[in-house]
Formats: structure tokens, C-alpha cells, sequence
């Protein structure tokens, strides 16, 4: 039972929440000690949701420390470059190919950056780094809102349960017209983080 | 049964499987959970107050019944109800009255930070403190125990991380199943507050503290773990969990009772340590206690004063106080992206309203930059400028770009007495308060009665979204839905207002940018009090409604004008603006093409919803 320290990043509305919820759940359920911690309040309101969800034998900080995240699951890429620095040397980012501009590039000196600012970023933290099609893989699913599910699926990849921890969870916790749905698209998340992974030939 | 639950679920069930039968609060974050997952239960009595006075008056009331009773606010929220709190510290209680306060260290969603640990001491009242979900399920039945054990209210303080993170609980115990019978004993001496009351009542508060100071010394939540002997950590809350996390062999006494502070523990915990160290977020509150002990500790030399910890800054602490080795240097400067504000949501009924504040050029007071020449005819009213007093809640977000529509913002109810006081100071320019429905409620009606009374002419927008938005949508007297959801009377807005004297009430379409442009440059002309109601549904309630809107990009000339908004919808593509199809919510607001001057903004027909 090794230590899990996973940090869920995006914008308000993406289900950034719910997935740090089911990973909380499954955690839990499969014998780990599970502390998660979400921003809240104003951030809700269209700015950077983070979840922090840690596994391990016995937690303590419910936030998981900088420079100590085994994973970093970006639901928007601006969002993934911003809390790269929580990654430890060598963990694993997937950065779904989201972008939402902020109202604030607007006028501004700062622009949104490109893919290749946002890579460079990462790398300097992990060399790690998976870009998920997020928008292909809606469009295949015909189902855009469920980024959160193939996020959990690619994560499942990397982490030592069977899937059946997962995928029970979402058989329990979702109304039943959403199951099906749901469930191919966890499957899709798993296996596109298997293709990437024999890509990259990594061997975890 | 282990179950995964934030601290203030786990408050809430606390409560539950303590027996409360009475549970009262006004939304506020963090602390609105603990209330709305009562909410519903069977045998609980759930309410949202007007205010947290009123909350906790209806607790004192639900106390003295005999019942059990919990009350629940955030750490300004205490401020409104002191002086409820600290009458009923005087009166004692018959059923047990808890009250929880969520303080907000880092003002994740406040106005202020302080730390409300003071209040305990203030008020003469025992606190406890849980450090994660498990001690917050714990400490109920037990504050409950020692509120009637004691004749006393308790107070339990959280934190935002205490209260919203999640940890595993597990639930031990269930709902009795006889609950305390309700019946008032009459007894003026206790609870008839006159003069020679009281003086007695004082000498029974300081008997119940000394009789505290010897109760929590065995009380068995609190935890001495003896390792290390060179370093010995005190702390509580969230701050224990990351002082764990950094010093990993130190001995640590982990103090849930944080008020009276277990004396006779803390000299035997130091005896053990040769270095003392308090490990607390905000003020050093344990450190003064262990230092008026006689006992030589440290904290705030290294720990921050401001804020809330991390694991990171308990290191960096550490490191300073020479009890660790510093950690490696942060890398170089943080890539520089570009920032994430919180936003108004797309077809926020609140934003028109801040747009013709903004438009008309109200919101600086004197312009002293080039004046670009479209806008020339507006300087005349800017120069007699209007100031926007402004309160709690999501409209407060006015204040940042693109709206720039704010000019003060303090506490609630706040907007309406400032703005009088800036009228009856004499400032030239015209004053509007702006404040939300369920704001006016919680503390707006005294303030306005007020500028009645004393010949104010000032004119008061209340922003009637109909609901208490920004903490999640609870209701309040003005929608008449109850905590529950079940539906009781509706106090009316526009009744209201008549009724305390108003005579120039406006009842606006808050999507309607001319007319309330108009009503606005009306009602600050005349000399008498006004009140704009703004009404419009927040979105989160709203389905869309028809097509989104669309930009023709031939028509655009890229004035930007609709990007002013600050709509989380609108974004440029290029340098033409483009409207996400997906986050538009299409007739149910219909603000950008009202202020598009091209006409360039319609709805897409082709795409059915």
C-alpha cells in the first residue's frame, strides 16, 4: 500500500469536485487512511477549482504539499502549468487539451500561453507529462461533460486497484441513466492512458 | 460504519446522534454545510435565521425549553450574535446550547479574518476544537455533555479546512431514542437579566470556570504522545495535522479543550520536553496561555500571524526556529500565467445593474484621466459622481474589472448606514448603497429605517436575485422556502420597504439596462429615500432559455463594449469577441446585445436547444 497524493485541478463547473469525491470514496473503501480538501466559496464562481485527495496509511494534512503530488490531474491546461510546482520530481501530469480563456488575458500583458509554454512548464517539474485529446474523446463519447470520468479512468491506470473499485463506485453514486455513459467513458480514460503509456514505454 | 465525511457533515451528525432537536443559523461559508445536512432529519427542528443574532436568540430561547440546541455561523457571523452569546453566558441554559463558529484563516470567502478563539475567553464560555472530521463527530455529544453539565453554552471552533476537507469518520454512535422532554422552569433569577440578577449570575460564570479548569485536565480527546523528548509540540485544529507532517519524532499535546486550557496537563507535558513549541494558525492564543503558566514556549517568533497554514509554512517555521534543516531553496520564479478571478456567472441578474453604475459613469467619483471622446457626455455626471457603498455577497465581485463598480465594502448591512453617513457628511456627490435581497434581510431593514428617519435622500438598489446565492442557495424570508425546502410565508421586499416609510419604491427587471439606467438617474435626483429592487432569478436556478446568442463578426466593429460585461460567456477569438455557445443561458439574460452599439449580437436560430 503505497502513498497516493493527487491534485485535481480546473475551473468551476468541469466536475473537478466529483471526481476528488469518487477518488476520496474508492480510497476509503480499499483500506486507505483519505483526507480531501477542496477550494470553495468565491473560487466556485468561474475561477481555479483545486481538489487535493491523499491515500495513504495514516494521513494527517488534508492538503497535499508542494512538490509532493504523485499526480496532477489538469482539467484545463492554463490550470495544469499554474499547479505544476505541486508535482514531486517524476509525477505523472495529464492535462486534458481544455482551454477556457480567462476574462483577465483580456487587455492584459499576460497572455493565455500555448501548449508549448504550458509543456515547458511541466517538464521543469516532471517529465512526466500526458496531453489527453479531452475534446476528441468527447465528441467520439458525445458527451463533453464527462472529462471528469476518462480523467478517473486514466488515473486507474497508473494506481494498483482493479477497476472494479471504480467503476462500483460509479454504479453506486450516479443516477442510473448516467451509468452506462459514465462507465465507457472511465473505460476510454483507461485505456487511452495504456496507448500512451506503450507509447512512451513506461513500464508502471 | 466508516464513512467519508467533511467536518461540518460530521458536525451535523454529531449533533444528530447527540439528540438535538433545535438547530438555527444564517448561511455563511465555511460553515453553511453543518446546518443544511441537518436540514430534512426527522426530530430536528432547522432554520435559517434573518441573522445570526436572531439565530442565536432562537437558540437561547430553544435552550431554556430544555431542549438541546445548535447554532451556527461563520467567525463574522459571532460578531452579529456577541451580544447574544455573551447574555447567554451570563443566563446559563437548561437544555444543552452549542454554538459553532467556522472562522476563515486566509479569508478563503470573507471580509475579514480573526480568530474567534477570543470569544471563548470573552464570553467566559469552554471551547473545544476538533482536528479533523473525526473529532468534529466526536466533540458534539460532548459538548452537549459539558453545556448542561455546566449551565453554560459551548462554543466549537472550526476552520475552513477543518470544515470542509473530508476524512474518514468512524460513526459510533445513533440517535437516542427519547430525547429531552421540552419545558420552560420558570426562573427570573437565571434568566430575568435585571441588574441584581446578573450580579449574581456573574459570581456563578467565574464559579463554572474554576469548576472547567478542573474538568478538562482528564478531558479524553485531548492527547499527549511522548516521543522525542527534545522538542514538544502544543497544538490544535488543522494546524496539529501539518505540525505531524513536519515533526515527525517530536512528543506532541494535542489540545481539543483550547479554552479553559488544561493546566495542570500542559506543566506535565513541559516537564517532559526540553523545548516548547505552540503550533496554532492566527493569534497566538495557546502560546499566551502556556506563557501566562510561567511555562517558556515559542510559536509566533516563527509562525505566521496572518493566514492559514500549510504544511510548507509549519516547515519553513520550523526551519527558522533552527528545529529542522531548511529545505531546498523553491525554484526559481513561478512560470507567470495569467489570472483566474472569480467572475459573475453567465446571466447574473446582478450585472446590469453594476453595468449602468459603471456606464453612467458613477464609479469614480472625479476623473482625472483623458476623457476618450465617445464617453465626453458622461463627464458631467462623473464629475458630480455617484459613490457606490456596496455589501456581502456575490455582487461584491462588481468591484474588480472589467465592472470597477464598487466603492466600499465592510460588513453586512454595512452599504446603507455608510452611505447616509457619506450623505450626511456632506460629500457632493450623490450616494447609492447596493446590497443583496437576503443582506437587506440579515441587517439592511434597520439601516434603512434609519435613513427614513433621520431625512436621508438616499437611494438603496437591492439586488433581488431571490435567493442567498453565494453560499449555495439557501432561502431567506423574502423567497419563504425554509431550510428544509418545505415552504413557509414570504416576507415581500417591496411591502417591506413601503413599511418602513419608503414612499419612492421601484420594482426594476434587472436584465433591463435602460430603465434601470433611468430609475437610477431618477431617484438620485430627488430628496427623499428610494429603493431600486433589481429582480431577476440567479442563473444557477435558471434553465437557459432559447438559443445562445451569437456575434456577427461582420457587423462587430471590436468596440468591446460587450466584454465590459465581464459575461464568463464572452471571450476574444482573435480580436473579434465570441460568445461560448455552451455557458450563454440565451433569453433568460439578453445584456450583451443591449449594450452592443452595432447590433451585432443575436440569438442563433439554427441551433435548437
Amino acid at each position: 500500500m503505497r502513498d497516493v497524493n493527487v491534485l485535481l485541478v480546473g475551473v468551476g463547473g468541469q466536475g473537478v469536485v466529483l471526481a476528488s469525491d469518487a477518488m476520496a470514496e474508492v480510497g476509503m473503501l480499499n483500506g486507505y487512511d483519505v483526507k480531501k480538501s477542496d477550494s470553495l466559496g468565491m473560487a466556485q464562481r468561474g475561477g481555479s477549482v483545486v481538489s487535493h485527495v491523499r491515500w495513504g496509511r495514516r494521513v494527517f494534512s488534508p492538503m497535499v504539499k508542494r512538490g509532493e503530488a504523485d499526480f496532477l490531474l489538469a482539467f484545463e491546461q492554463l490550470e495544469g502549468a499554474r499547479w505544476a510546482p505541486y508535482l514531486r520530481d517524476g509525477g505523472v501530469a495529464v492535462v486534458a487539451d481544455v482551454v477556457v480563456v480567462p476574462v483577465s488575458v483580456i487587455g492584459s500583458t499576460t497572455p493565455y500561453p500555448t501548449w508549448d509554454e504550458i509543456e515547458r512548464t511541466l517538464c521543469r517539474y516532471t517529465d512526466q507529462v500526458y496531453r489527453l485529446p479531452a475534446m476528441k474523446i468527447g465528441l467520439e463519447l458525445g458527451n463533453p461533460r464527462a472529462l471528469n470520468m476518462v480523467m478517473l479512468g486514466f488515473l486507474s491506470a497508473f494506481l494498483e486497484l482493479e477497476a472494479e473499485a471504480w467503476t462500483g463506485n460509479i454504479r453506486r453514486h450516479l443516477p442510473p441513466k448516467f451509468v452506462e455513459s459514465s462507465l465507457a467513458a472511465f473505460d476510454r480514460g483507461a485505456a487511452e492512458a495504456l496507448a500512451m503509456k506503450k507509447e512512451k514505454g513506461v513500464q508502471r | 460504519m466508516r464513512q467519508l465525511l467533511s467536518g461540518n457533515e460530521a458536525i451535523a451528525l454529531g449533533a444528530y446522534h447527540a439528540g438535538v432537536a433545535v438547530a438555527t443559523a444564517y448561511p455563511g461559508t465555511p460553515s453553511t454545510e453543518i446546518l443544511q445536512s441537518l436540514a430534512g432529519r426527522e426530530g430536528v427542528y432547522t432554520e435559517w435565521s434573518t441573522n445570526e443574532k436572531v439565530a442565536l436568540e432562537v437558540g437561547m430561547g430553544a435552550a431554556y425549553g430544555g431542549v438541546r440546541t445548535l447554532v451556527v455561523m461563520k467567525h463574522v457571523g459571532l460578531n452579529v450574535a456577541a451580544d447574544p452569546f455573551f447574555a447567554a453566558s451570563t443566563t446559563g441554559i437548561s437544555g444543552g446550547l452549542v454554538v459553532v463558529s467556522a472562522d476563515d484563516p486566509g479569508e478563503h470567502s470573507s471580509q475579514g479574518e480573526q480568530d474567534n478563539r477570543h470569544y471563548a475567553k470573552f464570553a467566559k464560555v469552554p471551547m473545544l476544537e476538533p482536528s479533523d472530521s473525526q473529532e468534529a463527530y466526536d466533540v458534539m455529544s460532548w459538548a452537549f455533555r459539558i453545556s448542561e453539565d455546566f449551565d453554560t453554552p459551548v462554543l466549537v471552533r472550526t476552520t475552513t479546512r477543518i470544515s470542509h476537507c473530508k476524512g474518514v469518520v468512524g460513526v459510533n454512535g445513533e440517535r437516542p431514542s427519547e430525547l429531552r422532554q421540552p419545558q420552560f422552569l420558570r426562573s427570573p433569577s437565571k434568566y430575568v437579566m435585571v441588574p441584581t440578577n446578573a450580579r449574581v449570575r456573574r459570581y456563578a460564570m467565574e464559579e463554572r470556570m474554576v469548576r472547567l479548569r478542573a474538568y478538562v485536565e482528564d478531558f479524553p480527546l485531548n492527547e499527549m504522545l511522548l516521543r522525542d523528548r527534545g522538542l514538544g509540540v502544543i497544538s490544535s485544529g488543522v494546524a496539529y495535522q501539518y505540525a505531524r507532517e513536519v515533526f515527525r519524532d517530536a512528543s506532541f499535546l494535542k489540545l481539543v479543550t483550547t479554552y479553559p486550557v488544561p493546566e495542570r496537563l500542559v506543566r506535565r507535558f513541559a516537564s517532559e520536553a526540553e523545548r516548547l513549541i505552540v503550533v496554532e494558525e492566527l493569534d497566538p492564543f495557546l502560546e499566551q496561555e502556556v506563557l501566562c503558566l510561567g511555562i517558556p514556549a515559542t510559536g509566533k517568533e516563527f509562525l505566521p500571524l496572518i493566514g492559514e497554514f500549510s504544511t510548507e509554512i509549519v516547515e519553513r517555521g520550523a526551519a527558522k526556529a533552527g528545529l529542522l534543516q531548511a529545505s531546498a531553496a523553491p525554484d526559481s520564479a513561478p512560470a507567470k500565467l495569467p489570472l483566474r478571478p472569480p467572475l459573475l456567472c453567465a446571466g447574473c441578474p446582478h450585472v446590469a445593474t453594476e453595468f449602468a453604475l459603471r456606464r453612467l459613469g458613477f464609479y469614480r467619483p472625479v476623473s482625472t484621466g483623458e476623457v476618450p471622446p465617445e464617453r465626453k457626455p458622461l463627464e458631467q455626471l462623473r464629475q458630480g459622481g455617484i459613490i457606490a457603498t456596496s455589501d456581502i455577497g456575490c455582487y461584491t465581485l462588481g468591484v474588480y474589472a472589467p465592472l470597477f463598480a464598487l466603492d466600499t465594502c465592510a460588513c453586512m448591512g454595512a452599504s446603507i448606514g455608510q452611505a447616509l453617513g457619506l450623505e450626511k457628511a456632506g460629500v457632493p456627490n450623490k450616494v447609492v448603497a447596493v446590497i443583496g435581497d437576503s443582506t437587506f434581510m440579515h441587517s439592511g431593514i434597520t439601516p434603512l429605517v434609519d435613513v427614513v428617519y433621520n431625512r436621508g435622500n438616499t437611494t438603496v438598489i437591492i439586488l433581488d436575485n431571490e435567493t442567498t446565492a453565494m453560499t449555495g442557495h439557501q432561502g431567506h424570508p423574502g423567497t419563504g422556502v425554509l431550510a428544509d425546502g418545505s415552504k413557509g410565508r414570504v416576507v415581500k421586499l417591496e411591502d417591506l420597504v413601503r413599511g418602513l416609510g419608503v414612499r419612492d419604491v421601484n420594482v426594476v427587471n434587472a436584465f433591463d439596462l435602460e430603465a434601470l439606467e433611468s430609475t437610477l438617474r431618477r431617484c438620485v435626483e430627488t430628496d427623499e429615500p428610494s429603493v431600486i429592487i433589481a429582480r431577476g432569478p440567479c442563473p444557477l436556478y435558471v434553465k437557459p432559455s432559447g438559443p445562445p446568442f451569437q456575434v456577427d463578426a461582420s457587423k462587430c466593429d471590436s468596440c468591446y463594449a460587450c466584454l465590459r460585461v465581464g459575461c464568463p460567456a464572452i471571450s476574444l477569438l482573435g480580436d473579434k469577441p465570441c460568445i461560448e455557445a455552451n455557458v450563454c443561458v440565451g433569453s433568460s439574460c439578453t445584456l450583451c446585445p443591449q449594450v452592443c452599439p452595432r447590433e451585432a449580437i443575436s440569438q442563433v436560430r439554427d441551433e435548437g436547444r
